[in-house]
């Protein structure tokens, strides 16, 4: 269990989360597949193995520049929306790391924040559209009520926010998106844009809670 | 229903190597952009107005088959049935770019709308103009007064022709923008899908629909349409296709229009033509003159069956553009 991570272990924890990703990827199939054109999974797969080779090769000089790293990476390789939009989470998210030496508490929810900022900046969308940010957004506004509690309690409590969240998305009818013009038809099928921001969150917290 | 068939080598590279047989297809009018899944122009005119087309691949030939003369400069390719990347989309426009800035032309779509964006954002930073029109011709997507959420289908093939004779002639952005937005707000389509295409690296079929029935406004991906339906007879569904497109615009009594019939993928060439005579049938009795008619495949997706109908407005000027001579992979006239 960490309270701080370092830079270099941030690039750890972001390799994890990449092959989390990328060992998901049948998964996130089916599920763009009940509401999209099934094209989400390798889009990601695309995405977080270039993550994972980038992170290979990045010198840890601080925490900020890592995700930047990530980030670039998601969004250079992915396509799509999804490589708009997760691009732009970890770019516009990394800023909170800025004149930070760790990764603290503080800096987890300055990430989901300042990355849901981004997202909601570049894609227009907005709360209770379907989409990823009904995942990003509660698990965001957790973050920033366990700044207090620490690192571990942070990241589990949005782990737990964001899955609530995918659930929460079962309910929706999509408004944005490809999904948009399924209408009623998208009800009791989640979001596959939410199900891969709680996957980053997940491997996130099991390695920071390990 | 199982996975088709398919003619692939690594379903990975599918893009790589289409561009690969593209361009040797097209005896060096055009080039890939070293490295990269984008073709180009083999020659692009200096002091010209630059035309990018671009999208997800899968729908072959849009869009790297109209680039060429008279057409569009440049087409990034993204994977199938993914928006190209920014950086991308920039190095694309970075080559094609004569001082005169860069029109972009591509299909309204969440990903698509992002990407070409972040990358106009970024071409900002180096210094190069550039403007955009989001092609949303479907009429079934949304209602009118909710334009800005339809889907870009094959009404691209007429924006990008009446985009690239404009973008050949005059030399200001902004009038080349101006021609290119007055094609999308006169362009109107709507599909009708038999059944699903697949994507290649998974082999899985993009939706389900019954052997028996149609869907009436399926999108180009599969998205869903208006009105799933046990198949009929192929005039009673052209008729209501035409008569729903009519209606949008409004098309009216006395009006001129190009008609487009465009296959998705795997309908044959004799239902093709049995569609087409009946549209022009109903726009004969709705009293519309039909100025030139196409008949193909611009905007597929993959082994999709099925078809989709696209009238433009036509006024003098689009007219003067629509009928200048092109030549590309997809599209030659002389």
């Amino acid at each position: 269990m960490y309270d701080t991570l370092t830079p270099s272990q941030a690039r750890d924890m972001l390799t994890a989360v990449a092959r989390h990703l990328v060992a998901s990827v049948d998964m996130l199939t089916e599920v763009d597949q009940a509401i999209g054109d099934g094209d989400h999974g390798i889009g990601m797969r695309r995405g977080f193995a270039a993550v994972e080779e980038t992170m290979a090769t990045t010198d840890p000089e601080s925490v900020a520049k890592v995700f930047k790293a990530a980030g670039t990476a998601i969004m250079a390789k992915t396509g799509g929306a999804a490589g708009a939009v997760f691009g732009t989470l970890f770019r516009a998210g990394s800023a909170a790391f800025e004149e930070r030496a760790a990764l603290d508490a503080e800096g987890l929810a300055g990430f989901l924040a300042r990355g849901l900022e981004g997202v909601e900046k570049r894609g227009g969308a907005q709360p209770g559209q379907k989409t990823m940010i009904d995942a990003l957004a509660p698990a965001a506004a957790a973050a920033e009520a366990a700044i207090a509690s620490g690192l571990v309690t942070a990241v589990r409590n949005a782990t737990d926010a964001a899955k609530g969240g995918v659930e929460a998305t079962k309910g929706m009818i999509a408004t944005t998106g490809k999904a948009r013009t399924l209408g009623e038809r998208s009800l009791g099928h989640p979001d596959p844009g939410a199900v891969s921001m709680s996957l980053i969150l997940e491997a996130m917290r099991d390695y920071i809670a390990a | 229903m199982g996975k088709p068939k398919k003619l692939l080598n690594n379903p990975v590279e599918v893009v790589s190597e289409l561009i690969d047989g593209l361009v040797a297809a097209c005896g060096g009018d055009l080039r890939r952009l070293e490295g990269r899944n984008a073709v180009v122009r083999a020659q692009v005119a200096d002091d010209k107005v630059a035309l990018l087309i671009g999208g997800g691949s899968g729908h072959e030939p849009m869009f790297p088959g109209f680039v060429g003369y008279n057409l569009a400069d440049g087409a990034p390719c993204g994977e199938v049935f993914a928006a190209p990347t920014p950086d991308l989309i920039l190095d694309t426009l970075s080559a094609i770019e004569r001082g005169r800035g860069v029109l972009m032309v591509y299909g309204n779509y969440a990903g698509d709308n992002m990407n070409f964006d972040i990358a106009a954002e970024l071409a900002e930073e180096a210094g190069i103009v550039t403007r955009t029109v989001r092609v949303w011709d479907d009429v079934a997507a949304a209602p009118p007064e909710r334009m800005t959420d339809r889907r870009g289908i094959a009404g691209d093939f007429f924006v990008i022709k009446v985009a690239g004779g404009a973008a050949a002639e005059l030399d200001d952005l902004d009038e080349v923008y101006r021609v290119a937005i007055k094609a999308r707000d006169n362009t109107r389509s709507m599909g009708v899908a038999l059944a699903a295409g697949s994507i290649p690296e998974t082999g899985e079929r993009t939706f389900e629909l019954p052997e028996d029935e149609i869907e009436i406004g399926m999108g180009a991906h599969g998205e869903p349409g208006i009105a799933r339906r046990k198949i009929t007879e192929a005039d009673a569904i052209a008729e209501e296709m035409t008569d729903r497109i009519l209606a949008d615009l409004p098309f009216s009594a006395g009006d001129e229009v190009a008609l487009l019939v465009n296959n998705l993928g795997a309908t044959t060439c004799m239902e093709m033509l049995i569609v087409s005579r009946k549209v022009h049938q109903v726009l004969k009795e709705r009293g519309i003159a039909v100025h030139r008619t196409d008949v193909g495949s611009f905007l597929t997706c993959q082994e999709m069956a099925g078809l989709s109908i696209t009238l433009m407005k036509l006024d003098a000027e689009l007219k003067h553009y629509l009928d200048m001579p092109a030549r590309s992979f997809a599209y030659s006239r002389a």
